[in-house]
């Protein structure tokens, strides 16, 4: 056995020593960390603005790019969303409105808000950000490579945004794009609007996969003395899972966008079947649709994942800092991420079960389905846990944890209804769908941004953001989102189906007119709140209150940089060295109610802490 | 019992060497540099890229309700005046894999530092490539010109065309970006780049002989994968 090992038994037999209060001789052995493997990082400074702020290699400011890009995207996919609540709700208001106009925002809402918002801004803003300073590093490992992933992204969305000004618009044929209807005349966008996403796409996975490749080998191969994979802040391991998953999904991202733009461009007939227009047999033929189904739900389901997972990190460690209280079965939870990933993508065709599939298959995708709702419930069984005898602050960012376990159950719940075949077929494309999904992973991580901005605000811009607005921000979405999206289960119930333009003079129309027009006011007042928190943003940076170095009292390694906000290399002369798990709060006998990582052993020797 | 170590941390073989490994602070690769663990996580994903594309061919060919046609005519070439099937690829795949064989013993003297015939031999193989994509040109053209297209196939399903001019078109597309690298790497290491420790143009950080490697490992996964499309192609 090596010498490593035997410094670890030295180490349990004296902390077990100490803990029935002996005051033996201490073995200095107990603060021995290995040295360092790697050697300092080779970093390029910048020497002009440009190379500071615009084509930047710091991860840190890239980091902030992809989050005010990310949140651009986000804005324009509000609005949209406005627009279509106010054709659902108000039609006579609506009147520029065509159906055509209706589906195009349909589309590019769904699509900008899974892909150009959520994912690009929590692998992309929270993961360069936090990545680094997390596991102890000065930089992304490809610094290079790291700021060409931003430009990349940047070029996607301007390719994606410039769809609104092509002729024939943006593509109507829904976030799925399925084919044929969707490079087919009669849809919208089916000329250029159709081909800039796709292009948008491709270069959205071509630069994530570089962005990607920084995330996973900075936390593989680049953390600093003694941190171990399992003393890294939940926020990373989500991060990192959700990274992994990208990696193997989009790929199916960008071949299907590759056969469908070849399809448009080249009438090669991958997806197309033969088809009948008005009489005519197109030039297509001997293409299957479903094989596009199954290549997007490849990529669609854990893209789900994708967005959740990260959000599961985060806010794991947001509750564990604010509950004072070390995070619930911290190893539970890393296995219920990891193994959360692993299943996510055996799940895929539970998107399909109305595609006309083998009742055995339905079976098979319904059983793995509920099977990810057994880690998932162990997360919101130690999420509360957490809680439970906690020290809880009550502050803006723990109001937003609250709100996301919250709705986090209550969309999780409503995906053991979709997730089972017999269920699902009755309620698919129904209102039911929308409320489902936009609770599960639109409204819960969207919490967790929120709940995350609050918290390393200060981190990032030196001041703490107002929390009397906090609060006024907080209700408003919390107390919105249900409005909009309780209703909505109960619309699906009735059979109001999902993406459509106007209900005509159908039977549930008479009875859904109040509902939607109620769940329309409160879109309205919910997008209107979230204009409170860049109110806030600014407010503070102009004169808001500045911020302390550690202002929650947190453990992990980003609040202990040499300056507040952190400047390149992130750490000064010296990279900090771990000794312990970022959840050492509220430690019996510790003289403050928090043990920061980089705290030896030795320091801490009468009080009642864990080896981690 | 003396296993290999890194500052003090014991490299054990097997499972236990993995958890302990994978249990350890700093790395999770013991003594693996950075870009080459990252051609490593690239390689996979690009493996997913490349599975995607073949499952859809065999689903493809599988759906598709016209006959599909019989490789070993489609691809024969004349050779003295009698068709022999099969033969430009393997032609194609010899070279290919002989330029494999080059950069695997190019990475060697680069290890050994041994500017001159680590050169060499990259140039040898940035040339087999160029021989495989200009080989792989012909083939293109010359089943153009018997009229398969894309959308279209003289010999029966069009999604033959469709799926061959794809997959083959990004297989080809990889090689091409191989050989562009390659013939950069000739030039930094003639040129005694790393001896040197010049700073990269883009990068602004020095190289090192790992880069070598790392390219050679991207070269022996296209040869890998042309293997599977190869096999799936031509001989199914």
């Amino acid at each position: 056995m090596s010498d490593e090992y035997d410094n670890n038994k030295s180490y349990q037999a004296q902390s077990s020593e100490v803990m029935d209060g002996s005051t033996g001789s201490v073995n200095p052995d107990i603060d021995y960390v290995r040295p360092s493997e790697v050697g300092e990082q080779e970093l390029y400074h910048p020497h002009s603005f440009i190379e500071k702020w615009v084509f930047c290699q710091d991860a840190k400011v890239i980091g902030v790019q992809y989050f005010l890009t990310a949140v651009f995207t986000g804005v324009v996919g509000l609005i949209l969303s406005w627009l279509m609540r106010l054709q659902l709700g108000f039609p006579e208001l609506a009147g520029f409105m065509t159906a055509e106009h209706y589906y195009q925002f349909v589309t590019m809402h769904g699509m900008i808000m899974v892909v150009y918002f959520l994912t690009a801004l929590f692998l992309g803003g929270f993961g360069n950000y936090l990545i680094p300073l997390m596991v102890g590093a000065r930089d992304m490992v490809f610094p290079y490579v790291n700021m060409l992933s931003f430009w990349m992204f940047f070029v996607a969305v301007a390719v994606l945004m410039a769809s609104f000004f092509v002729p024939g618009g943006p593509t109507g044929a829904g976030w799925t794009l399925y084919p044929p209807q969707t490079i087919l005349e009669g849809t919208p966008g089916a000329g250029m609007g159709i081909l800039l996403m796709l292009i948008s796409l491709s270069l959205f996975v071509i630069g994530f996969t570089m962005g990607g490749l920084n995330y996973m080998i900075t936390i593989l191969q680049a953390r600093t003395r003694g941190m171990t994979l399992m003393r890294m802040p939940l926020t990373v391991w989500g991060i990192f899972t959700a990274t992994v998953l990208a990696m193997l999904a989009f790929p199916a991202l960008l071949v299907s966008a590759i056969m469908m733009t070849l399809d448009k461009v080249l009438q090669t007939s991958f997806f197309m079947p033969t088809i009948l227009k008005a009489g005519e047999v197109l030039e297509y033929g001997g293409g299957s649709p479903i094989l596009f189904q199954h290549l997007f739900w490849f990529f669609g389901h854990p893209e789900v994942y994708i967005v959740a997972l990260p959000a599961f990190g985060i806010v794991s460690d947001l509750i564990s800092v604010h509950a004072r209280k070390n995070i619930f079965g911290y190893r539970m939870m890393v296995w219920a991420i990891v193994g959360i990933g692993a299943l996510s993508f055996f799940v895929w065709a539970h998107h399909m079960y109305v595609s006309g599939m083998n009742p055995w298959f339905g079976f098979f995708f319904a059983t793995t389905t509920l099977i990810i709702a057994v880690p998932t419930a162990m997360k919101v069984y130690n999420w509360i846990l957490t809680l439970w005898r906690g020290n809880i602050r009550i502050n803006v960012v723990m109001l937003w944890c609250l709100g996301f376990i919250v709705t986090f159950v209550n969309g999780g719940i409503t995906g053991i209804f979709l997730g089972n075949v017999s269920v699902d077929v009755p309620l698919s494309d129904t209102y039911f769908v929308i409320a489902h999904f936009h609770m599960v992973m639109g409204i819960a991580p969207l919490m967790v941004i929120m709940g995350a901005v609050y918290h390393w605000f200060p981190l990032v811009a030196g001041k703490m953001l107002d929390e009397g607005l906090g609060k006024w921000h907080f209700w408003i979405t919390f107390l919105g989102a249900y409005s909009i999206y309780f209703p909505m289960h109960y619309l699906g119930f009735i059979g109001v189906p999902r993406r459509y333009f106007e209900m005509y003079d159908s039977p549930y129309m008479t009875s859904a007119v109040g509902m939607n027009e109620f769940i329309s006011i409160a879109a309205f007042i919910v997008g209107a709140a979230q204009f409170i928190l860049i109110f806030n943003i600014i407010k503070t940076l102009k004169t808001g209150k500045k911020a302390e170095q550690n202002p929650w009292k947190a453990n992990s390694l980003e609040w202990y940089t040499s300056t507040v906000p952190p400047e390149h290399g992130n750490f000064g002369d010296r990279l900090p060295v771990v000794h312990r798990w970022p959840y050492d709060f509220s430690v019996p006998g510790a003289k403050e109610d928090y043990i920061p990582q980089t705290t030896a052993p030795s320091e801490v020797i009468h009080t009642e802490v864990e080896k981690t | 019992m003396s296993e290999p170590k890194i500052d003090g941390f014991e490299l054990k073989p097997g499972f236990k060497g993995m958890a302990s490994d994978t249990a350890s602070d700093q790395t999770m690769f013991k003594g693996v540099h950075w870009g080459k663990a990252m051609m490593w996580i690239f390689l996979l994903s690009d493996t997913f890229v490349f599975s995607c594309f073949l499952i859809s061919y065999m689903k493809g060919r599988g759906s598709t309700p016209v006959e599909w046609p019989n490789p070993s005519e489609v691809f024969a070439l004349e050779a003295f005046g009698v068709p022999v099937p099969l033969l430009l690829i393997a032609l194609m795949t010899f070279v290919l894999i002989t330029s494999s064989g080059t950069m695997a013993i190019a990475v060697k003297y680069g290890y050994e530092k041994n500017r001159k015939m680590c050169g060499w031999l990259l140039l040898a193989t940035a040339l087999g490539g160029l021989t495989f994509v200009g080989m792989q040109a012909y083939e293109w053209s010359k089943l153009i010109h018997e009229g398969v297209r894309p959308w279209a196939n003289p010999f029966g399903a069009a999604q033959f065309g469709s799926f061959f001019f794809m997959i083959t078109g990004f297989h080809g597309f990889h090689v091409s970006i191989g050989v562009i690298f390659l013939f950069i790497y000739t030039y930094k290491v003639f040129a005694g780049h790393y001896e040197k420790g010049k700073k990269g143009w883009f990068t602004k950080l020095k190289g090192d002989y790992v880069e070598i490697e790392i390219l050679g490992l991207y070269w022996h996964f296209v040869d890998l994968v042309w293997v599977f499309i190869f096999a799936f192609f031509y001989l199914w």
